[in-house]
């Protein structure tokens, strides 16, 4: 029994005072395969036994925004400028997917995994990680059949081009990966505790989607709502689909100063995501 | 308990986890509206009444239970402990808390080593997935690189038996080859410590020696890799370790080798004697209820007996039929402190003019052959061929050592469950 105390130099410990504001940046990094394996996991399952597999990633994008399309610019005349209103509709519903899947994903992690969790400990937020990391590649489908149509309207002599900043195009796709982990993050902790949230979120996220700039440009709400266009302008999600049709199709606006209103809520959101995150996942197995 | 070769592993101080009762302050927000609609209108909180119902300790103003209380022990390198209790007793919790599934109230764990837990196999398995890429995700998610998987991947495939199987989705499977999929992955673990919850309950006898083998030879090879081992399998158990924590309602009421605390669990695990009435976990239709039952030696106290000696087993009962008893037995199988069968006697064996309308029976069985250890009874009865009362682990007896050969000389303990009156010449 002595010897104990002479020895204290423990390799890790385990205790009922943890500080929620401690990440443990080295265990995501030890636990790397694992998330290389969900990643792989994530792609290599969702289609199996279907017999359209992956092409399935390409007919949601291209029938939503035929519908869009039909309604928004055929219907109700929403003008999109020189643009064609396919190839507009089909870059704001690209961006917009991939926030949305990540955020329904993230959202359910400990809901859905509470039968792993139950058992073994890893870093929890491996999973989150990894749908976001995942979805990426399916965004990069979707992107590739954005592109297909691109060139084809572009050699139609539909008069498009793309902005010289293009490159900075990664960086809105980082904002996004990261508002949704954030967003997701808090949703799945409260949702340990409150389940409502779950149907919630998959309500309010059609709504929000509207209040996305995915069928319109900014411009329109501000000419012909000015009195609400606050409610698109105060969601940074509006922002990152207005400044990616920038990017890709030289369309709308760009403004300093909402990309650094959008930048900083994603950075409160991302790091208010871990803090609950973290605090959660010690002790959700107890509660869900 | 020498200084030198003692080399602490794991050190748990202290740890209680409480558990909030009921869904007081929790649960959902439709509950939480619920609640406050139900004060607002002057009645009694709804949930409150739940909490009080599932209150499993005395102390009624209470919604909290700790499932564990003051846990402390220590662990050296390179042993393997059992840990055992009733269900409820806190194993699980403990088990879980040490695997960081969930954490403390109170109290630390301090480690010296990778933890990595083995709560129940298979957990990650995709169904979706081939063997193969089962073993890598299930793998990592119990803490394995991919360059140490691969490093085993031929050793785990030929452990599970299941090489032809391998490129097939895991859906495939039968349940039988998923376990052994799943223990051959986690039996090639190699964290410093081991926890291991009831995963030696699976699979066919044939494949449990297999594992049971694999398990021993984890913990006892030159590594000495340290083993927490949670099992209702006694024979596993004993065969496992070396030392085992005996907890009951979260606290642990008993540490020390195996054999002693195995004993102590048995005999404070079956109800004391007499009051059978009580048992709440039988099986029957009830149309006899055993009330009372008793074991004793010609010469010793109830619950005890004597090898050689003449032995007796008294059960009470209650009729609660008014059909006419065309047929009817009762049995009692003797087990020993393992649970296995060691002897069986029926009214159904003996030529017999017995009355069962007497509501009392004795068995005497005359020159006991039990070796001195500890057992417990079973105790059956059938009425016109359907069960009336099935009990099980019931009347727990110890046949005392003693110098049965009048040599001053005794068997040893584990050399079978009978001894013979035998001679030599």
């Amino acid at each position: 029994m002595s010897l104990a105390h002479n020895k204290e130099n423990w390799k890790f410990i385990i205790s009922s005072k943890n500080n929620h504001l401690r990440f443990n940046f080295r265990e995501i990094w030890e636990y790397k395969d694992l998330l290389i394996l969900f990643i792989k996991r994530d792609i290599t399952t969702v289609y199996k036994q279907t017999i359209l597999g992956p092409v399935w990633y390409l007919i949601q994008p291209l029938f939503t925004a035929i519908i869009f399309t039909i309604i928004f610019n055929n219907v109700a005349e929403i003008d999109t400028g020189v643009i064609p209103p396919f190839l507009f509709n089909l870059a704001g519903i690209t961006t917009w997917n991939y926030f949305k899947d990540c955020l329904l994903a993230t959202s359910d992690t400990f809901k859905s995994n509470q039968h792993i969790f139950g058992k073994v400990y890893f870093p929890r937020i491996i999973l989150p990680l990894s749908i976001v990391i995942s979805n990426l590649i399916k965004f990069a489908i979707q992107l590739i059949i954005f592109i297909a149509f691109y060139i084809y309207y572009y050699y139609k002599g539909a008069g498009i081009s793309s902005h010289s900043f293009l490159f900075l195009f990664p960086f809105l796709i980082l904002l996004m990966g990261l508002l949704s982990l954030g967003l997701g993050m808090i949703v799945s902790s409260m949702i340990t505790k409150y389940r409502d949230l779950f149907f919630l979120l998959q309500f309010g996220i059609q709504l929000l989607m509207y209040l996305s700039l995915v069928a319109y440009p900014l411009s329109l709400i501000q000419q012909k709502l000015p009195q609400l266009s606050w409610l698109v302008e105060y969601n940074p999600m509006a922002h990152i689909i207005e400044t990616s049709r920038f990017l890709l199709l030289n369309t709308g606006s760009f403004s300093l100063g909402w990309m650094i209103y959008t930048v900083v809520i994603t950075l409160v959101t991302t790091v208010l995501g871990l803090l609950i995150f973290n605090k959660t996942e010690k002790k959700f197995i107890d509660t869900i | 308990m020498q200084n030198r070769s003692k080399d602490i592993i794991l050190k748990v101080e202290n740890v209680s986890k409480q558990y909030q009762l009921g869904i007081v302050g929790t649960g959902t927000l439709i509950n939480d509206l619920k609640r406050w609609w139900y004060l607002f209108r002057g009645k009694e909180d709804p949930f409150l009444k739940i909490g009080e119902a599932n209150d499993r300790s005395k102390k009624g103003e209470s919604n909290y239970v700790w499932s564990l209380r003051n846990i402390n022990f220590e662990v050296n390198r390179g042993e393997v402990i059992g840990i055992i209790g009733k269900n409820g007793a806190g194993k699980s919790t403990l088990l879980k808390i040490l695997s960081r599934v969930t954490s403390p109230t109170t109290g630390n764990i301090k480690s010296n080593g990778r933890i990595a837990s083995l709560l129940e196999v298979g957990t990650g398995f995709h169904m979706e997935l081939t063997g193969k890429e089962n073993i890598y995700l299930n793998g990592a998610i119990l803490g394995m690189t991919k360059s140490e998987i691969e490093s085993k991947l031929a050793e785990i495939i030929a452990f599970s038996g299941c090489e032809r199987y391998i490129d097939t989705p895991v859906k495939r499977y039968s349940s039988g080859m998923t376990v052994r999929l799943a223990f051959a992955v986690a039996a090639f673990l190699e964290p410093d410590i081991l926890i291991v919850d009831e995963v030696l309950a699976v699979g066919d006898a044939e494949f449990q020696k297999k594992a049971i083998g694999k398990m021993k030879e984890i913990s006892s090879g030159t590594d000495g890799r340290t083993v927490l081992f949670v099992s209702h399998n006694m024979a596993a158990i004993e065969n496992l370790c070396e030392n085992l924590i005996l907890l009951e309602n979260g606290r642990i009421v008993k540490t020390g080798s195996t054999k002693e605390v195995i004993a102590h669990y048995l005999t404070s695990q079956t109800l004391k004697n007499i009051e059978l009435a009580h048992v709440s976990n039988r099986k029957g239709n009830g149309n006899l209820v055993f009330t009372k039952g008793e074991v004793k030696g010609m010469e010793t106290q109830e619950g005890f007996a004597e090898t050689f000696k003449d032995f007796k087993i008294s059960l009470s009962y209650h009729l609660n039929l008014s059909d006419k008893i065309k047929q009817f037995r009762i049995d009692i199988g003797i087990n020993n402190y393992l649970g296995d069968r060691v002897a069986w006697i029926s009214s159904d064996t003996v030529e017999n003019d017995f009355d069962i309308t007497k509501n009392e029976i004795s068995f005497t069985i005359s020159k006991f052959p039990l070796a001195p250890g500890n057992y417990t009874c079973n105790i059956y009865s059938e009425i016109n061929n359907e069960v009336s009362d099935w009990l099980e682990a019931v009347l727990s007896f110890t046949v005392v050592e003693k110098d049965y050969y009048n040599t001053g000389k005794l068997t040893p303990l584990n050399q079978g469950s009978i001894l013979l009156d035998f001679k030599i010449s």
